[in-house]
């Protein structure tokens, strides 16, 4: 048998899309079949197959890790991070980034058509988890004929999937690194997403999830969005950035224009959020999150999940973040020694919050580029 | 790259293969040297995140946290030896520390520099000023030293809360000395302890 040089196999690379027939079994109970992943590859997976590394995306991320985003041609979400040289680098290791499932980039999701009656899934789509997404990663992952990965890397919600690789399929993972982000859903957490959900189900367009043959209830969809990005920011950030200041007048209207440059910023936000998102896919990713409880799926004791691993852990938080405070990271932390697992913690300081993890900061790098080469 | 005399005895007297955790562990220079050379399954606490980062990218497993708050998460006995090297004596609550420390680790190493040191002694008798020494380079208000200690303090501790000694070494001027008027000739000891065989079994 021949074997194909990765440069040429039709898996590898940007843009790729594959129907894998499944079924999955859901944690809900349901089977999803055929399950469709879009995602990319970088670098060239090496012959034995030790240099593969999962990149995983947060709420509103896609597959587009390092390169230009179709729609809106930005730069990937994580290009700072990942490419040739840099601290994930693509020299030496081969990355795969996947859309999660229930997203809208490409793998199957609400607005994915059903097969069983040609229309799209809508509000029929079978609500997922997180462990969900995971075991759909791993059926790619057996497309492409990768057995183990040297690391799982993931922010926000990617660093739930990374805790979830790790705890669900541990003999295939080396490594975890789980950047500002949580083992479950707070209070707090699940408050905020229902805002945004009840936002979107408000909206007359939603009409039940059936939209997709008019209008999509984008202005719902805008203040959900707006309402969590007041949480991936730091107050200090907030005032830091706007303060008081009014948006391109002298004066207060006495009106309900956007005055104020944080409203217009949140609008902004919010509008172009429309633009590249589905709201029902919105809603079945901020559900999947909201079930997060890595400890509940492990007798309720999170020490469980990592029992008897052999696989390194890196967590990092940041001390403006209060979407997942440095809390939830020193709990997992705790589970992890609990557990005799090897681990790493550290929280570094930053004043933009939550959205810290995909910005700047040097000593991200190093901890991340530091953990990814020793004993390499 | 040589160890500093005080670890340079640690890593000497640490079995090879052994567990041990690192409390206050720097860069990781210990450990390195534990892992690399002693074959040791060693992890670290540490305070200072930039130092967290040097750890981690020698391939450490490093925790950032204080001695003082975050060594509660560690299970009893779950290492074969619990290691402070100069750290105790900037502890908020050190005779806490040390309890944590041996509920830790089947054994601890404790160095600290001793404050009844001749020199120490000197400074602060002619001088009138708190000592400022190689050892102790810093001055009144931002040493973080604040419970500091001599070796006779600590000896009189130990026996107070019935831990036992299983080994000493003395430094002065980056040699071994003897034991013997170590509490006025030593600038720097190191103790090996244990918890009395009973209250390990407890656990």
């Amino acid at each position: 048998m021949l074997t194909t040089p990765s440069s040429l196999d039709q898996r590898f690379g940007l843009s790729r899309r594959v129907v894998l027939p499944g079924p999955l079994r859901l944690d809900g109970g349901a089977l999803l079949a055929p399950v469709e992943i879009a995602y990319e590859t970088y670098g060239t997976l090496a012959a034995d197959g030790g240099n593969a590394m999962l990149v995983c995306h947060a709420l509103t991320g896609d597959q587009h890790l390092a390169s230009a985003h179709p729609r809106t041609g930005k730069p990937g979400w994580w290009q700072r991070m990942v490419g040739p040289g840099k601290p994930i680098d693509t020299d030496r290791y081969f990355v795969i980034c996947t859309n999660v499932l229930g997203s809208c980039m490409g793998s199957t999701g609400p607005a994915s058509t059903d097969p069983t009656t040609g229309r799209p899934y809508a509000m029929t789509f079978p609500v997922i988890t997180i462990r969900d997404m995971v075991r759909a990663q791993a059926l790619l992952l057996d497309h492409l004929g990768v057995a183990r990965l040297m690391a799982v890397v993931g922010g926000s919600m990617g660093g739930m999937q990374a805790l979830s690789w790790a705890a669900t399929f541990p003999d295939r993972v080396e490594k975890c690194v789980v950047i500002a982000s949580t083992a479950r859903h707070s209070a707090q957490n699940i408050a905020f997403h229902e805002v945004g959900r009840q936002a979107v189900m408000a909206d007359p367009n939603w009409r039940g999830g059936d939209y997709y043959d008019g209008d999509p209830p984008a202005a719902g969809l805008a203040v959900a969005r707006m309402a969590a990005h007041i949480t991936y920011l730091s107050e200090a950030g907030l005032t830091e950035n706007f303060g008081r200041r009014l948006q391109a007048r002298a004066q207060k209207s006495f009106g309900f224009d956007a005055d104020f440059q944080v409203e217009s910023y949140l609008r902004h936000q919010g509008l172009a959020f429309t633009d590249r998102f589905d709201a029902n896919s919105y809603l079945y990713i901020t559900r999947a999150l909201d079930y997060f409880d890595l400890a509940e799926e492990h007798g309720g004791l999170l020490a469980n999940a990592f029992r008897g691993t052999a696989t390194r852990f890196c967590l990092v938080s940041f001390d403006t973040d209060w979407l997942y405070p440095t809390a939830e990271s020193r709990s997992i932390v705790h589970a992890l020694m609990a557990a005799g697992a090897p681990a790493s913690f550290v929280e570094l300081s930053s004043p933009f919050g939550h959205d810290a993890f995909l910005l700047d900061s040097p000593e991200l790098d190093r901890v991340i580029h530091g953990f990814l080469s020793a004993g390499r | 790259m040589s160890l500093r005399p005080d670890l340079a005895i640690i890593a000497a007297h640490l079995p090879a293969g052994a567990r041990a955790l690192d409390i206050g562990c720097g860069d990781g220079e210990l450990m390195a040297a534990l892992r690399d050379d002693r074959g040791a399954d060693v992890r670290g606490l540490e305070l200072d995140p930039g130092n967290v980062a040097v750890a981690v990218g020698r391939g450490l497993s490093v925790i950032q946290g204080d001695a003082d708050t975050d060594l509660a998460g560690y299970p009893d006995q779950s290492f074969d030896y619990a290691i402070l090297s100069q750290t105790l004596q900037t502890a908020r609550a050190p005779d806490r520390v040390l309890d944590e420390l041996l509920r830790i680790g089947r054994y601890a190493f404790v160095s600290f520099p001793n404050f009844a040191h001749w020199r120490v002694r000197l400074s602060l008798l002619w001088g009138g000023r708190m000592p400022v020494t190689r050892l102790l380079p810093e001055r009144w208000y931002d040493t973080p030293n604040i419970h500091h200690l001599t070796i006779d303090d600590f000896r009189a501790h130990l026996a107070e809360r019935g831990v036992i000694v299983e080994g000493a070494w003395f430094l002065s001027g980056d040699k071994q000395t003897g034991g013997a008027a170590a509490n006025f000739l030593a600038e720097h000891a190191i103790f090996l302890l244990r918890r009395e065989q009973s209250k390990v079994d407890r656990g």
